[in-house]
């Protein structure tokens, strides 16, 4: 096994939550007179508490990262996945040097890039080509090394004829992909990706992936990779690191890393704290469950994929009155299936309270699937949760030959017949 | 032994504690292409989509010396030690501009830049650095209009107001430096103490338009002494007095210039810089929590 780039060593972070004010320099002049004249342990930290954000806690300093152990190795492509408030970009933040670590050390051979946002430091009143240079030189690159990746930058980008004119004037993709192509060819050892595809279309999205996707298999630098999308997570990374409420849960291959992290959400989703959610609440989705052939079975490729909502319905609405559709897409945001009760008769006195939709045979692929779910009343809108839960589909044996089709040929599976006459 | 062995393999160690003294110069050299990029940006964004262009480097100056003419040469009638009231004015001007540019805009570095420094890690210190070189190439302009000044009263003297060259003149970088230094490090240790508690940014907006009537910008040092007798120590004790008393006996041949003072003011600016790096550096590390 190589030796680590990166070590990691009882790392944590606290924070202090509440108002900085008048209050506080009393506080800090006590910190200062315990630690640096009595060489005591600092009192305000013994009293810090997990980061559950939910609750209201007793203390004002929180940890959002607390004894942190981990390796990571020359060529890694390591995801970190958890919630939001898991300690994700605090992490990146330690790492990137941005700020410093309340205790512990990071240890790192070779050169950090990090990429918490694109397009840091760029001046909408410099051309693109000046702003290349600009966010190269912030983002660590001498001003030889641009010069010499300069046209595959531009190349990169697909912004050439724009190249001169102050990026104030780009649009909004235009920028982003600049920001990217600068990072993209960044020659660090490690480089440190935040949530930065979130932005630009599917295409692009796409081309950041596969470059990312180089940049570790086939140049072997290390890169980490913060995303909530688990499906370009598993794509990209080999190893993935679990994060929750600031501690380190699991730390082992991406595949294993990402189911231990989806069972650790449980398999059945709450709905009813969903944020983001529009609509007047008369009808709400409460939970879902997502199940194979049956409900202690994991939702596998060619076998029954069975969706169960339970829906708070206070007002005592009935099927007739209500429209409900769900939409599956995947991570680059392609739909792949649009089911709706507008397609199908129902029993127009029932008050309903729980919805079931069944598919009787999954034509998905192995993959990572997002469901968008959407439900009117008298044609208003009651409750629409966007990217509502996902759907972690298996490999199954769909064409009953023992065969897998991988993941890259296609996303869906049909069946068939071929012909040879 | 072998500890630290093994720790000399690690090119980056990041701790929550470390030494005071650990400045990382060696990073600010590494990143110094970054200064030069920042000082390009701060050029060329101060001009774009304006008519004049770095024309406007000449105008403040221009204006506030025909109003000081006006105002502290002829309503107040303040001497200027028998030098061209235009001279004298604008070489308190343009030397106090720049100390004071290098002073306010250092000041407010973590603050000003705290979306970028809370994105990517450089050495901060190239962040003021870059403000002190960009204010330097300003200075630099505003002296090719002090110079075009004093070609001007050469050909056409003045009967009641003489200036000479001296050959002090050669210490000018010296005092440029001076200035952009003193500049730098008050303004590093403000940007340093307001990450936390903003009291003294309020201090600084009106403390240094203040403290330009504690300097000897608009009278001479000897008219001061003159009026105030043992009063006017504190204005011999204000560093920027001696730096732009320098400045101004290098050029027109008036002012008090003695190694002494300059020897002052020397210690006193390498003190404060010194002290505002340190803290500079210790409050870089987690300003971005607290800003």
């Amino acid at each position: 096994m190589s030796r680590p780039v990166i070590q990691v060593e009882n790392l944590s972070k606290a924070y202090q939550i509440g108002q900085i004010g008048t209050g506080t320099i009393s506080r800090d002049l006590e910190r200062f007179f315990v630690t640096k004249i009595l060489g005591k342990e600092d009192p305000f930290l013994k009293i810090g508490e997990n980061n559950i954000r939910s609750i209201k806690g007793q203390s004002d300093i929180v940890w959002s990262l607390k004894d942190i152990n981990f390796d990571i190795h020359q060529g890694d492509a390591v995801g970190i996945i958890g919630k939001n408030g898991a300690g994700k970009s605090t992490l990146l933040k330690l790492l990137s040097r941005v700020t410093s670590p309340t205790t512990g050390e990071i240890k790192v051979k070779g050169r950090i890039a990090s990429l918490l946002e694109v397009g840091t430091g760029f001046h909408p009143e410099l051309s693109g080509r000046e702003n290349i240079y600009l966010n190269g030189a912030i983002l660590g690159m001498r001003k030889k090394e641009i010069t010499r990746k300069l046209e595959e930058i531009i190349d990169f980008s697909g912004v050439e004829r724009y190249i001169d004119t102050p990026v104030k004037r780009y649009s909004s993709g235009m920028y982003v992909r600049l920001a990217f192509a600068v990072a993209a060819h960044l020659e660090s050892e490690i480089l440190i990706v935040d949530e930065v595809l979130a932005v630009g279309d599917a295409e692009f999205q796409k081309k950041c992936l596969g470059k990312m996707g180089n940049i570790s298999k086939g140049e072997g630098r290390t890169v980490l990779f913060v995303s909530h999308n688990l499906g370009a997570v598993q794509n990209l990374c080999s190893k993935g690191l679990i994060l929750e409420n600031g501690q380190l849960v699991f730390d082992g291959a991406i595949n294993e890393s990402i189911s231990k992290y989806l069972q650790g959400n449980s398999f059945s989703n709450e709905l009813i704290n969903s944020s983001g959610r529009k609509g007047n609440g008369i009808v709400k989705f409460e939970k879902v469950t997502v199940y194979g052939n049956d409900e202690s079975q994991n939702v596998v490729s060619g076998q029954k994929l069975n969706i169960l909502f339970k829906i708070q319905n206070n007002h005592s609405i009935s099927c007739n009155r209500i429209r409900f559709d769900v939409r599956i897409e995947d991570d680059f945001g392609q739909r792949y299936s649009w089911v709706s009760s507008s397609l199908v008769k129902i029993n127009n006195e029932l008050v309903p309270e729980s919805i079931l939709i069944h598919y009787p045979r999954n034509n998905f692929n192995n993959g990572i699937y997002y469901a968008t779910i959407f439900l009117t009343v008298d044609d208003e809108v009651a409750d629409f949760i966007e990217n509502a839960f996902q759907i972690i589909v298996e490999n199954g044996d769909f064409f009953n030959n023992g065969k897998i089709v991988p993941e890259k040929q296609s996303k869906i599976l049909m069946d068939f017949d071929m012909i040879f006459s | 032994m072998q500890n630290s062995r093994i720790a000399n393999e690690w090119d980056l160690v990041i701790k929550g504690s470390t030494s005071l003294f650990d400045l990382r110069f060696k990073d600010l050299w590494n990143y110094r292409d970054l200064l030069f990029m920042f000082v390009k940006r701060d050029f060329v964004s101060f001009y774009k989509q304006t008519i004049l262009g770095p024309l406007w480097f000449f105008i403040q100056p221009i204006f506030t010396t025909l109003v000081f003419t006006f105002i502290f040469g002829n309503l107040a009638g303040i001497s200027t030690d028998g030098l061209p009231q235009q001279l004298f004015y604008l070489a308190g001007i343009i030397s106090w501009n720049y100390f004071s540019d290098c002073l306010t805009k250092t000041s407010t570095v973590f603050k000003d830049n705290a979306a970028i420094f809370g994105k990517v890690y450089f050495p901060r210190l190239i962040m003021p650095l870059s403000i002190v070189v960009s204010n330097l190439v300003r200075f630099g302009v505003q002296m090719l209009l002090f110079l075009l000044m004093m070609m001007y009263f050469y050909f056409f003297p003045q009967t009641n107001a003489t200036f000479h060259l001296t050959y002090a003149v050669l210490s000018v970088p010296f005092l440029v430096v001076l200035m952009a230094l003193l500049g730098l490090g008050i303004g590093l240790i403000i940007t340093a103490m307001t990450t936390k508690y903003k009291d003294l940014t309020f201090l600084v907006t009106f403390g240094v338009q203040l403290l330009m009537y504690g300097t000897t910008v608009i009278y001479p040092l000897s008219e001061a002494k003159k009026k105030f007798g043992g009063m006017s120590k504190l204005i011999e004790y204000n560093p920027m007095t001696g730096i732009i008393e320098a400045f101004r006996y290098s050029f027109l041949g008036k002012g008090a210039f003695s190694l002494w003072s300059i020897g002052y003011s020397s210690i006193i600016t390498v003190f404060i810089l010194f002290f505002g790096i340190l803290l500079f550096n210790k409050t870089e590390k987690n300003f971005v929590d607290t800003i």
